[in-house]
């Protein structure tokens, strides 16, 4: 039987503003339990929320990205319900007028087809505290420094059709939040957090399965995997003749299966309001231009850019637009050294190789966008060859010398005196007569072979196109 | 010295006829005179009232000269005051030591008045008698088995008997009004907006509304001129100019436009209420103003919109009281649940959970469109009545009650002591300014006027209600039954 998943995606991005979303708290992550929660935070009675307009701001920045519209009155609700983490007793949302509207986001699949995924609304909200359940004898802590951290939880129509996708879209939609500066949206850290709406249908029918949720998973793997396995489990349930139920499930990683998670909490009636505190935010046209006016280069346009601008491949483009950082520090190398190509090839392979080895992230690199660009110039300017430049580039690792010292030091500098290339290839030339004679008759490729016997006697240090060229001139 | 206005103590303080000290000694005396009675104080702070009495003395010899330094007063125990219990009348905060001052106990503090204690109260301000109070009733100083009116009961008795020169209320749906109607005071209930909500203990967050209890209109606008303005710790607080309120008290009325309501005089009114206010009302046509009747056709759905807006938003708002951070927490719960549970049903009253119990229904899933957004609905008409009505008259006055103080005990039906409020709820669902102000009374017991203005014209109310107190002395009627008390009057 042909089955079809629709899936949908709620995405939480902790916004990276310097105090909480109601309170003048600072937010800075690893603070001792309990230190940043001011009386606001902690709900002391008659305390008041004020809106912290950055947040706002950083909402309004996301939508003008996704090309969303704006909510000129967007409205905070009161979602009601009881936890020793939520002080109030209600979380501060906003329901039926969300600050972001409609919008959309492009993603591009591993086959290199794009598709554009909606996204139907993004809201702000409220974090609530942490609860720790060890440690306390059989008690419960609560550490409220969270507690009243802005969100924006982004909701995607149900129109992705694969884990594929999904993971597509959660990655751009990092990028994207990451090139705004509106969050670190680590998902380990929890400062980007995923449930996954999935349900599985017949192909060709239009009305939707039932829905399962999966709540709070915390990598893009994960996500991948959660969803291989909801689909497998729903599609078990129904050819077996069972029925799906709607419901909460959690990701267990090391069964990899998804558990209910169904209690009383998930059956609440959230009795929502509209916050009285808050007046409704009214957002006019200046405003939204004005933060449209301050936003960066998206990657979709810098992609664009980078292959016409450097005459990329796309796939090299997409690779370097993702990040904002790894895409600044590909423009200084290619810029730096006049080759956008061979900036990109070191970029996007020996670079990020060895970042990815190291799990560092581009702004962890040890090696600065300066020193790969002189590098870069060191073999267009036939100093050193391509492979030794790898040698160069490991040892950058371990010195903190310059790339040129690196050369000097280490006698790496290319062989381009035509004399002593002229030695290496008459020594070659008599200690392969048979390979001589085989070119000789016709043979073509057997240069590369002598080539290498000339590269290996300089110790790679010769100039390959030079050998070349000599070793045809000698046997003719 | 105890009965003088804070217009007078002020002067006086200001000639150096008195001082502070003196001043704030006599009021401690006198609570603890009639306190043990009335009921009034949940908490008395002799110690601290003095030190800033000899506080505002000291300024005084350096030249301050502020309106209200050195002048006693009282607040309802709804504002937070740093280092001093605040309770909200209810068992839920019994040890509720606050860590900060509400913006309103703060203004006071910064203008130099004396904190003499805070006042006896409904639980969380629900209530329309003082009964609700896990403190006990308040006792009306006028007559010892009648209810002094609430919420702020305690507020209305402790300046009716000269416990305090002025103290502070919140009226929600005529907490402060009935009250200083029962009391035979002066209440005024600002606009929503004017006066900062930061540190006010919230019952129904979009009626809620800060405002003074004192002996006269000129009191009440020399309260206002420290009250109000905008507090950027409240969003709801209004970035408007505050006024001098004490500048335009002697307007004259010459050509004043009043509408009565002919809703309020209507069914329900006692005989001697209407006539009190009839009285007052032709006082008024000798001051130069016309009296027009003029209708308010949507203000029989006011109570009903107010009881499903009112306890919708304090089912939130009372949330919060769950004992894990603070207040009551009952004993050795099994588990979380049993913790909310009981601490919750140990720690509120019934009044109290009843209407949270109201809000909670009404915001449930499948009922809000019935209630919750119907009422909001009806508050949106409301508020187009009176905007109607102000297109034709400056100010519109009515009973403020139907009748004078009941007997304590005597309402024991809820419907019935809601219905308490029918003159005054609809103002606060449009959020306009209103005051209540003695005019006579009848069986030894005083009745109040309602004087209700446009949005903002808190100015134009208290000059209406100065130029009454200018041309009557019933404001200035003192109940009896305090004459045998000890003191000095």
């Amino acid at each position: 039987m042909e089955w079809e998943t629709v899936i949908g995606l709620e995405v939480h991005v902790s916004l990276s503003t310097k105090s909480k979303l109601f309170s003048g708290s600072s937010t800075q992550f690893g603070a001792e339990p309990n230190t940043q929660a001011s009386i606001f935070d902690i709900a002391l009675p008659g305390t008041l929320p004020v809106l912290n307009e950055e947040a706002l701001r950083m909402a309004v920045r996301f939508g003008v990205a996704i090309g969303a519209e704006i909510g000129k009155r967007s409205v905070f609700d009161r979602k009601n319900y009881f936890y020793p983490d939520l002080p109030k007793g209600y979380q501060v949302t906003q329901l039926d007028y969300p600050t972001v509207g409609k919008g959309s986001l492009t993603v591009t699949l591993d086959d290199g087809s794009e598709k554009t995924i909606g996204v139907t609304r993004a809201h702000i909200e409220e974090n609530a505290g942490k609860s720790l359940h060890e440690e306390f004898n059989g008690m419960s802590g609560i550490d409220l420094n969270r507690a009243g951290e802005p969100l924006l939880e982004i909701v995607s129509e149900p129109e992705i059709t694969s884990a594929e996708e999904a993971v597509a879209y959660l990655k751009k939609l990092h990028t994207i939040i990451r090139y705004l500066d509106i969050s670190d949206a680590i998902m380990a850290q929890g400062s980007m957090r995923c449930d996954v709406n999935v349900s599985i249908r017949r192909k060709g029918k239009t009305e939707l399965g039932t829905r399962t949720e999966i709540k709070n998973i915390n990598s893009f793997r994960f996500v991948e995997k959660a969803i291989h396995s909801e689909v497998r489990r729903q599609q078990e349930l129904i050819e077996d003749g069972g029925q799906v139920i709607q419901e909460t499930r959690r990701y267990n990683a090391d069964r990899d299966e998804t558990t209910s998670m169904r209690s009383k909490e998930v059956a609440n009636d959230y009795r929502y309001f509209p916050e009285p505190d808050l007046l409704p935010v009214v957002i006019d046209d200046e405003y939204i231009a004005a933060v449209k006016a301050q936003l960066p280069e998206l990657p979709d346009a810098k992609k664009a850019r980078f292959t016409a601008e450097y005459a990329l491949s796309e796939y090299d483009a997409g690779v370097l637009v993702s990040s904002r950082e790894m895409a600044e520090y590909f423009e200084i190398v290619a810029r730096q050294s006049g080759d956008a190509k061979l900036a990109a090839n070191w970029v996007s392979q020996d670079l990020l190789g060895l970042l990815n080895k190291n799990n560092w992230d581009i702004t962890e690199s040890p090696i600065e966008a300066e020193q790969l660009a002189n590098l870069i110039l060191r073999i267009k300017d036939n100093t050193i060859s391509g492979k030794i430049a790898k040698t160069v580039f490991e040892t950058m690792l371990e010195e903190k010398s310059s790339v040129d010292e690196i050369i000097e030091a280490k006698g790496l500098k290319q062989v381009t005196d035509s004399g002593e290339i002229e030695k290496l290839v008459d020594e070659v030339i008599a200690n392969n007569p048979d390979q001589v004679q085989q070119f000789k008759e016709g043979k073509q490729q057997v240069i590369g072979f002598l080539v290498g016997q000339c590269m290996q006697l300089s110790k790679g240090k010769a100039n390959p196109a030079q050998v070349n060229e000599l070793l045809r001139e000698k046997m003719q | 010295m105890i009965n003088s206005t804070v217009a007078e103590l002020s002067a006086a303080l200001a000639a150096g006829d008195i001082s502070s000290v003196e001043i704030t000694q006599a009021y401690l005396n006198r609570i603890a005179d009639l306190n043990g009675e009335l009921n009034a104080f949940i908490t008395v702070c002799e110690e601290s009232a003095l030190r800033q009495a000899a506080q505002a003395d000291a300024a005084r010899a350096t030249g301050n000269n502020s309106p209200l330094l050195g002048i006693p007063l009282a607040h309802k125990d709804i504002f937070c005051s740093k280092d001093v219990l605040t309770t909200c009348g209810s068992r839920m905060l019994h040890n509720f030591i606050s860590p900060y001052n509400a913006a309103v106990v703060e203004r006071f503090n910064d203008a130099g008045a004396v904190l003499l204690g805070k006042t006896n109260m409904d639980e969380f301000a629900m209530g329309s008698s003082n009964e609700t109070s896990f403190y006990g009733a308040v006792k009306n100083p006028w007559n010892n088995e009648c209810v002094p009116g609430g919420s702020s009961g305690g507020s209305a008795a402790a300046v009716a008997a000269d416990l305090c020169a002025m103290a502070t209320g919140t009226d929600t749906g005529g907490s402060i009004r009935q009250p200083a109607a029962f009391c035979g005071v002066t209440g005024f209930k600002p606009s929503y907006g004017r006066v900062s909500r930061w540190g006010m203990i919230a019952f129904a967050s979009s009626l809620d509304q800060a405002g003074p209890i004192a002996k006269s209109a000129e009191d009440a606008a020399i309260m206002m001129n420290t009250m109000a303005g905008l507090d950027i710790k409240d969003s709801t607080s209004i970035d408007k100019p505050v006024e001098d309120y004490t500048a335009s008290l002697n307007k004259s009325l010459q050509g004043l436009r009043i509408g009565i309501p002919k809703q309020h005089f209507a069914k329900g009114l006692s005989a001697e209420v209407e006539q009190a206010v009839r009285n007052a009302l032709a006082e008024y046509e000798k001051l130069g103003a016309s009296i027009k009747e003029i209708d308010l056709p949507n203000s029989h759905l006011s109570v009903s919109a107010y009881y499903v807006v009112a306890p919708a938003e304090a089912s939130a708002n009372l949330s919060r009281f769950d004992g894990v951070r603070y207040g009551y927490r009952c004993e050795d719960p099994v588990d979380l649940e049993d913790m909310y549970k009981r601490t919750r049903s140990e720690g509120f009253g019934e009044e109290v959970k009843r209407r949270i119990l109201i809000g909670t229904y009404a915001l449930s899933a499948g009922f809000y469109d019935a209630y919750y957004r119907k009422a909001q609905k009806i508050r949106r008409l409301i508020k187009e009545d009176f905007n109607s009505a102000f297109k034709e008259v400056d100010v519109i006055v009515g009973p403020t009650s139907p009748h004078t103080a009941f007997k304590l005990g005597s309402k024991s039906d809820p419907v019935s002591m809601y219905l308490e409020d029918i003159y005054t709820i609809a103002v606060n669902l449009a959020g306009l300014p209103a005051i209540s102000i003695p005019v006579g009374t009848a069986n030894g017991l005083p009745m109040g006027m309602h004087i209700v203005g446009g949005d903002f014209e808190e100015a134009k109310v208290l000059n209406v209600a100065h130029q009454l107190q200018q041309n009557s002395d019933w404001h200035k009627q003192k109940p009896a039954v305090l004459a045998s008390a000890k003191g000095e009057a």
